[in-house]
């Protein structure tokens, strides 16, 4: 059996582990049109801070293919799938036959069409090549001054990284406050704040109309308000979008990413897709949407891994969630976490501005559907176990949002299953 | 099978020399009166107490079958060790993105802010024959024994 | 608010050098006798609660703490001792009786220490318990007068009808001691190591936890006074029931439980409303008289259907002998008499240090007079009243018991410092508690071990001793009065033992 992935990131190496567990005779192959082996995408932000070297950056040990017995097609393009002939078409003309298929492209950086944009100095943040490009434009151009478009996770990432290498950076975000994805109002005040503190200009309601370049080179930005701003460095942090291009023109079905089962499984035989490309099922919001984050990217394609070689490892569903730290201040948010006044709903808070502490969880028939902590984080991950499991907390309601919270605050049943692995009844 | 912890609450007499002998084990020198002098603010416990009246008991990590936080670690430090099968977090590559912290279901992983700001867990005293807070409770209310499929959070 | 004239008992002397201020001693001593001082980052104490119990010096990760006597001391007084007068200014301040826990604690004489036992050499050799067997078996109950047996060309077979036995794997029982004085958890420790070891324990007259009736095989159940969780299924669960008339510890009164220790649980086992003391009449309010013994004793055999023994448990008081008698021809199958040694959960000290016999005195006289009156055989004598040791008990057998009771021996085994307040709830090694905080301290599963560990080790030394005066079964030691020899002991104490003196 030959098992085929297009793709060499997260959901590749948990296809591999997980493959792996369980066989050893299957064939395995890796296509990617990157150059680099296994590397951590979310790595690139402290990397391009500065804060560790990239011989850190790979996400396992170097002999992981030949540990685990795959063999990497690196920069090989794919760039179209034969469905009955189970091909995958390449860029360099040789098909690659397949029995199973995965499709693990990622996702690709949404960039606006700007005028101006095809100069030097505009990066968008998703590749190892962008963040080594910013590294060599700031060190060959110097440079102080950068605009990050984009206030969401990825853009703020970049912003810290930024901050680390003493940029000034101005963050211009078109919705009105930034972080909204994620948080409610008085969590993206916060981190509103913690930017300003650390000396970050943050324009909400704003964008970018044109990139202005002199020899060549960014030299600022034009605003939709207000005066243009000058910038020696631009990079797109709006967000990625399901890489389905490989798909186009077969009959696997693509919604905003690629339609998937409880085994990741597509539309075509044979074929599963499963990471920032796939549309797989959140259960916080009962539905299938793309949620572009690594934990979800490594668990669906350990899933798919595993039903290649027969292991039905069903997915009980993926939950939204982010971790980041602003100026040395941590935030977590999991689940539904940024509603607001949203009927039938209810909302716990807890908040400190000063010293920038803020918890809030949202709590739907009695249970937990989302909870951000930002300041102290402490054991965040019990809350994201009773969303994912959606025990009912009605009765723990005070403990919940205490001090001391812990799995003694939690019901009876729940705690036991948790500390010695006993089944819940939810 | 690898072996693991196994928390009996209705023996934990809150007594905390779990936590002090974890300590202790986790230092360099590994003598109680010097690591409580000259390390002390340095180390930390990697488990938790939880108390409620009478109830109490040392949570450390699970060994969970299928680890939540490997499977969000983003650096990969989170592994699992292929000679003994024990979950454990290598300091050397984890760069203190709190993914672990954010999805463990039993709050078992630490932010170790005293030093590197990276996350800390239980790593079963690794390499020890016996974990510390296994050796040093004084009334077994923390056993180390193979388990089975069950014996571990989801 | 007048001042009182209590000082401490104890100082608590703690190592700066090796303290390092972990707090262990401050969470496990239910004394509040340490504090940790947030201010200083240092760990302190308060002596004056300190009730002597080694908790914090047990658990001291760093071996950091001593508990010494208090050295205050008053002028020399022969016979105005420091205790006398400490107790006067307690009851001065109280009004109220010195109540105390565990066993006599004043310089009685031990007559166990004034006996030596004989070694076989030169005329009889003496057994190799590794190499020989040893029986240590022994059977409690009413023994018949003659077996009568038929011979076919079969082989032979029994006529005579054997009334109800226990079979003792070896000769040590755990005494009488109830739950309510002491824990569940310390309960559940006994049930399981005399399972384990092939011996019994006896519930005391706090009654039976449902809980334990999976050991009732090896439990001997007590209807005492108060006749606390006496009811049918308590009766049928176990495999001996004990008519307790008295105690060694405080002969001719009853038992009492605070009400704060009355919990659900208890109060459910005892058939009593929680939060109430549990007070044990004197006498039973049913036997006056040896005619209503007999009664009582035939009423339980009639409700068992003859199928399990009836024991009488009665402290050794003067003129033990004939009383014993009287049991006996009651219908008793199984005689115990607790000497003055004996320990207890509460009791007024004034009661605890004079009232009563010791065991050694007691078991030598009844035995030589249910001897004397062709009697002996019709019920099984059990010792009971401070056994401290395997010689104890070798000695104990061989003035005529058949067996013996253990108590105070199997608390200290699970961890019991004899700080005698036992009374007070306040257990720190979570035996005579019922405080859940501190019951959680006597984990089963090291109390039934450590038990076991002792009846072991007992067994071993009671067969070293045996094969050393030549015998391999406890029935040729019972009343074997002559390898006994007394030391220090005047005319009428050899004689009140049955025993010689040394050299003789």
């Amino acid at each position: 059996m030959r098992a085929v992935i297009i793709g060499n990131s997260a959901t590749a190496v948990g296809a591999i582990e997980a493959l792996r567990a369980v066989d050893q005779r299957a064939e395995v192959l890796v296509v990617s049109e990157e150059s680099h082996l296994i590397y951590s995408r979310p790595l690139l932000s402290h990397y391009l801070g500065g804060e560790i070297a990239c011989s850190r950056l790979a996400y396992r040990p170097s002999d992981f293919y030949t540990r685990h017995d795959v063999t990497p097609l690196l920069e090989t393009k794919a760039t179209g799938i034969d469905v009955e002939g189970h091909r995958v078409l390449t860029a360099n003309g040789a098909p690659i036959a397949y029995d199973k298929l995965l499709v693990a492209t990622g996702g690709v950086p949404i960039v606006p069409p700007t005028p101006g944009i095809d100069t030097q100095g505009v990066f968008t943040f998703t590749r190892r090549s962008d963040v080594e490009g910013i590294l060599a434009h700031l060190e060959k151009h110097g440079g102080s001054r950068a605009v990050v478009v984009g206030g969401g996770m990825i853009g703020i990432k970049a912003t810290d990284a930024l901050l680390k290498r003493g940029v000034h950076v101005t963050m211009i975000e078109l919705a009105p406050r930034i972080l909204g994805a994620a948080l409610d109002s008085a969590a993206s005040r916060l981190m509103t704040n913690l930017l300003t503190e650390a000396g970050v200009d943050v324009l909400t309601g704003n964008t970018i109309t044109e990139i202005q370049s002199r020899d060549g080179r960014v030299c600022g930005v034009a605003l939709r308000e207000g005066a243009p701003i000058p910038a020696d460095l631009i990079i797109f942090g709006i967000g990625v979008r399901p890489n389905t291009q490989v798909v186009q023109g077969t009959e696997v079905q693509v919604n905003r990413g690629i339609v998937v089962d409880e085994y990741m499984r597509t539309s075509a035989p044979d074929i599963y897709a499963a990471g920032d490309v796939a549309e797989a099922y959140d259960l916080v919001v009962d539905m299938n949407r793309t949620v572009a984050i690594w934990p979800n990217a490594y668990r669906q394609g350990a899933i798919a891994g595993a039903h290649m070689v027969g292991v039905e490892t069903p997915d009980e569903g993926g939950v939204a969630m982010n971790a980041i730290e602003v100026h040395g201040v941590p935030a977590i948010s999991v689940g539904n976490s940024n509603l607001e006044d949203e009927p039938g709903h209810e909302f716990l808070t807890d908040l400190d501005e000063r010293a920038h502490r803020y918890k809030r969880l949202v709590l739907k028939d009695n249970r937990l559907v989302g909870a951000i902590l930002v300041g102290r984080i402490n054991r965040a991950g019990i809350y994201t176990g009773l969303i994912r499991h959606k025990i009912d907390v009605g009765a723990s309601r005070a403990a919940l949002m205490s001090e001391q919270f812990g799995l003694l605050s939690l019901p009876d049943r729940y705690r036991k299953h948790v500390v010695t692995g006993e089944g819940i009844e939810v | 099978m690898s072996k693991r912890i196994v928390i009996h609450e209705e023996h934990c007499i809150g007594c905390r020399l779990c936590e002090v002998h974890c300590l202790v084990q986790h230092s360099s020198s590994k003598d109680i009166v010097k690591a409580y002098g000259g390390e002390r603010s340095h180390l930390m416990p990697r488990l938790t107490v939880e108390e409620d009246g009478p109830v109490s008991f040392a949570l450390q990590c699970r060994q969970c079958e299928e680890p939540s936080c490997v499977e969000a670690c983003v650096s990969g430090a989170m592994h699992r060790d292929p000679l003994t099968g024990t979950v454990v977090c290598d300091e050397d590559v984890c760069v203190g993105c709190w993914m672990c912290i954010m999805v463990c279901p039993a709050g078992a992983i630490q932010q170790n802010l005293l030093g590197t700001r990276i996350a800390s867990k239980c790593d079963l005293c690794y390499g020890a024959e016996l974990p510390a807070c296994v050796a040093n409770c004084p009334n077994e209310a923390l056993t180390f024994e193979v388990v089975d499929e069950k014996g571990a959070a989801s | 608010m007048a001042l009182s004239l209590a000082t401490a008992s104890f100082c608590i002397e703690r190592d700066p050098a090796r303290c390092i201020a972990c707090q262990v001693c401050v969470r496990q001593c239910a004394n509040d006798v340490h504090f940790y001082d947030a201010d200083d980052d240092v760990v302190r104490s308060r002596d004056l609660t300190c009730v002597g119990c080694h908790r914090c010096v047990t658990l001291c990760p760093t071996q950091a703490l001593s508990v010494r006597q208090n050295p205050l001391e008053f002028r020399p007084h022969a016979n105005w001792a420091p205790a006398i007068l400490r107790n006067i200014y307690k009851q001065a301040e109280t009004g109220g009786m010195l109540l105390t826990g565990m066993g006599d604690d004043q310089p009685q004489r031990i007559y166990w220490d004034h006996m030596v036992l004989n070694a076989s050499q030169v005329t009889n050799p003496s057994i190799d318990p590794v190499r020989e067997p040893m029986e240590l078996k022994t059977y409690l109950g009413s023994k018949p007068e003659r077996l009568e047996i038929t011979e076919d060309g079969e082989g032979a077979t029994l006529r005579t009808e054997i009334t109800p036995q226990l079979e003792l794997d070896i000769p040590i029982m755990f005494s009488a001691m109830s739950y309510g004085s002491i824990s569940f958890n310390a309960c559940e420790s006994l049930a399981r190591a005399a399972t384990e070891a092939g011996t019994y324990y006896n519930t005391g007259e706090g009654g039976l936890h449902p809980a334990l009736y999976q050991y009732g095989p090896n439990t001997i159940a007590q209807v005492a006074s108060g006749r606390f969780g006496v009811h049918l299924d308590y009766l049928n669960a176990a495999a001996a029931l004990e008519i307790k008339i008295g105690q060694g510890a405080k002969p001719g009164i009853g038992g009492h439980l605070p009400g704060e220790k009355v919990t659900l649980d208890i109060s459910r086992t005892r058939m009593i409303p929680q939060g109430t003391d549990a007070l044990s009449p004197a006498p039973h309010h049913d036997i006056y008289s040896i005619e209503d013994l007999r009664q009582l004793i035939y009423a339980i055999k009639e409700a068992t259907h003859y199928q399990k023994p009836v024991s009488v448990k009665v402290a050794a008081v003067h003129n033990i002998a004939p009383i014993a008698s009287g049991i006996v021809r009651a219908g008793a199958d199984i005689v115990a008499i607790d000497g003055l040694r004996g320990g207890t959960g509460a009791a007024p000290t004034m009661v605890r240090n004079n009232v009563g016999i010791p065991i050694e005195l007691a078991i030598a006289a009844v035995d030589a007079r249910l001897r004397a009156e062709g009697v002996r055989h019709r019920a099984s004598l059990v010792a009971a009243g401070s056994m401290r040791c395997s010689a104890d008990v070798v000695k104990a057998i061989a003035l005529g018991a058949d067996a013996v009771y253990i108590a105070t021996s199997a608390l200290v085994a699970m961890g019991c410092h004899l700080c005698q307040h036992c009374y007070t709830g306040k257990c720190n090694w979570g035996i005579a508690t019922q405080d859940p905080y501190l019951t959680k301290r006597l984990n089963p599963n090291i109390g039934a071990r450590r038990l076991g560990n002792l009846l072991r080790a007992w067994a071993l030394e009671i067969k070293e001793m045996m094969g050393g005066m030549g015998i391999n079964s406890i029935e040729s030691l019972r009343g074997n009065r002559d390898h006994l020899r007394g030391i220090g002991l005047n005319a009428v104490e050899l004689d009140a033992l049955g025993i010689k003196a040394a050299g003789m």
